[in-house]
């Protein structure tokens, strides 16, 4: 029964890799292909991690499989923002396709300058005598 | 070794391939450094059912290693770009 189990959750998450792979092979840009490799490959890797505990059963490998489950859940959203970041700032182009750009109006990419875009505001108790 | 472990592993190869065809054709840096951590994702997962297939539990500690090493590199990658690497390639 475990066995069974244990296999299903090889296979879905393997698939899940190629479900990865084949996206970051057919997406268009860089933002949509990190949207395909962050969330389908973690979720393969936890199946996996899953089955490998469930398989040995014993304390310290089901410890250090979910050590690596939290690890990949909490380091991969982290990784992809950084890397969207600097991809956005050196300039990779975005899909022709791409409806909505709420970063450009704030960039200057000039002085690498990112605003809030509440420049003009007052903040309460301050005056306008410097 | 069982008929459904090989199927995976044959799966994840080929997920291994087409990023490599993603690392060698990507238009720019970050697209290579994406496909970079997915090659690092894929090796987790392969070094997991390694350790179901041959019974050798010590084999989660390089998982571990692995995990970790593609983090830092991923964070590396992107302060490089940041500060100042190759703009176009």
């Amino acid at each position: 029964m475990t066995d069974i189990v244990g296999e299903g959750l090889v296979l879905v998450g393997a698939l899940f890799m190629l479900l990865a792979a084949l996206g970051v092979v057919r997406l268009p840009d860089l933002l949509t292909r990190m949207h395909a490799t962050t969330k389908a490959a973690t979720l393969g890797v936890t199946l996996i991690m899953l089955a490998v505990a469930i398989h040995f059963a014993q304390a310290a490998v089901v410890a250090r499989a979910f050590g690596v489950i939290l690890f990949i859940l909490m380091t991969a959203p982290v990784a992809a923002h950084v890397i969207g970041r600097a991809g956005y700032f050196v300039g990779s182009r975005l899909w022709e396709g791409t409806v909505k750009d709420e970063l450009k109006p704030h960039y200057d990419p000039l002085t690498h300058e990112l605003k809030s875009g509440r420049e003009g505001e007052r903040r309460p108790g301050e005056s306008d005598v410097p | 070794m069982s008929p459904i472990i090989l199927l995976s592993l044959a799966l994840m190869s080929l997920a291994l391939c087409l990023a490599f065809v993603r690392l060698f054709r990507g238009p720019t840096l970050p697209d290579r450094v994406v496909a970079l951590e997915l090659f690092s994702s894929i090796l987790v997962g392969i070094i997991g059912v390694m350790a179901i297939a041959t019974d050798v539990a010590s084999l989660l500690d390089v998982a571990i290693v692995m995990a970790l090493m593609a983090f830092m590199a991923a964070i590396g990658f992107a302060r490089f770009l940041e500060r100042g690497g190759p703009r176009d390639d």
